[in-house]
């Protein structure tokens, strides 16, 4: 994706849903993650909360970032958040109860997501109000995408749902550990693995495709297999 | 009596039945970054059990005769993180000049405490059962010492995975989530006791 130009508002989309995806790549805000995954609609609820939040506090941070000395920055940040996870959380209470009540105490606890912090620190306090603002909305969908896949698989898998909304035969008996605690660390490391081995078959498709052709002495120079995808590799016979 | 038969209940409860990391998942950036030795982890564990007990028992001051007077309840997410940190710092400092042997041993650990969240969640928890100051630092102190037991087995679990044959995908981060499971099974089993 090198087309995308730097901190460009594309560029900044793109950082947060896949380059850098906070939950599967920088492993942070594991607490929220865990806890209020049990079902697609919760995963999706709080991951929009979140995004409200990243977004207002990495765009009034990014204003004030000349505004507020460099030596009582993480306080300052910390204030920033907490009012705007309080508004979020009085406007919750008011339009959507429902919500609010199954996110519970984890709407106040969004204040100590690393997410939010560790943007507001790497990126909004040195960065212009535009790109931040869409640095905290990649990275606020990023979080969203992520906790609704993990969503997902626990309420396929524990209720036989999706989306509240029965998917699979009633003869399907649901495995209901993955609604309950553990099921929230089986299914995060199902994931994990998954994209380790999805990384890892990445990395040998490289070495195999600079792998010498059938016949290769080890020898470049005197070397004219055609097509060989090692070519200038090997100069030497001491480069085994 | 009937008193501390309430305050036993809060304190097996909160350590063992909702145990905070595994059935509750506070507090698990530590609890995930800090459990690859038993030593470092049972350090990790003193240091949030002094500090919970000490921030559950400011906030409950605070919530009790400052935002509860003057009708400010709304503002109790600000005022605790505020406080929180606040109160790290000072721990910090105290310990340095007053007790330097605790300070070298729970030093590396205070600053993280910060972006803990089992220490908001326990002050926000104190709120939302009405618990009065002095219940409130039990509560604290029950909750802590159930982060120290979980941290303090999966770390005694980590050293021993250190010589298993895993595979590959599963080396790291998903092997140690996978044990996190277990134990969480394994602590389903107390939900009977009360």
């Amino acid at each position: 994706m090198s087309e995308l130009r730097a901190d460009r508002p594309a560029e900044r989309l793109y950082n947060g849903l896949i380059k850098e995806n906070p939950t599967f790549v920088l492993m942070l805000g594991m607490c929220p993650t865990l806890a209020v995954t049990t079902s697609a609609v919760n995963g999706l609820g709080m991951g929009l909360t979140t995004t409200v939040v990243l977004m207002m506090s990495n765009l009034l941070i990014s204003m004030l970032r000349k505004v507020i000395p460099n030596r009582v920055r993480i306080p300052a940040f910390i204030v920033i958040i907490a009012t705007f996870v309080t508004v979020v959380q009085l406007l919750l209470e008011a339009y959507l109860p429902v919500l609010n009540r199954s996110l519970g105490m984890y709407i106040p606890l969004i204040v100590v997501n690393c997410i939010i912090l560790g943007r507001a620190e790497s990126y909004a306090y040195s960065h212009g109000m535009i790109a931040s603002f869409f640095d905290g909305l990649g990275m606020g969908l990023g979080f969203s995408v992520a906790l609704t896949c993990i969503g997902v698989v626990r309420e396929l898998l524990g209720a036989g749902k999706l989306f509240g909304y029965a998917v699979l035969p009633a003869t399907f008996t649901p495995i209901s550990i993955f609604g309950l605690a553990p099921g929230a660390f089986f299914v995060l490391a199902g994931l994990t693995a998954l994209q380790n081995a999805l990384r890892d078959r990445k990395a040998t498709d490289k070495n195999k495709a600079a792998r010498p052709a059938a016949g290769c002495v080890r020898d470049c120079a005197a070397c004219g297999i055609e097509g060989c995808q090692a070519h200038g590799k090997f100069y030497d016979m001491e480069d085994k | 009596m009937d008193n501390v038969k309430g305050l036993f209940v809060i304190l097996i409860g909160s350590s063992l039945v909702n145990n905070v990391v595994l059935s509750q998942f506070l507090g698990l950036c530590p609890f995930l970054g800090v459990s690859k030795k038993i030593k470092t982890a049972a350090g990790m564990g003193t240091a949030v059990i002094f500090v919970i007990t000490l921030a559950s028992g400011v906030a409950g001051v605070i919530y009790e005769f400052v935002l509860k007077r003057f009708g400010l309840e709304y503002l109790q997410t600000i005022v605790f993180i505020l406080v929180i940190a606040a109160l790290v710092q000072f721990v910090e400092m105290f310990l340095r000049k007053c007790m330097h042997s605790l300070y070298e041993a729970l030093g590396v650990y205070l600053p993280l405490i910060t972006t803990n969240c089992a220490v908001l969640g326990v002050a926000l928890t104190n709120v939302q059962k009405q618990y009065g100051v002095l219940t409130g630092m039990l509560n604290g102190f029950a909750t802590a010492v159930g982060f120290t037991i979980s941290i303090v087995i999966l770390a005694g679990l980590r050293e021993k995975m250190e010589y298993n044959d895993i595979p590959k995908s599963f080396r790291g981060m998903p092997s140690v989530l996978l044990a996190a499971g277990l134990m969480a099974i394994a602590f389903c089993g107390f939900s009977g006791l009360l």
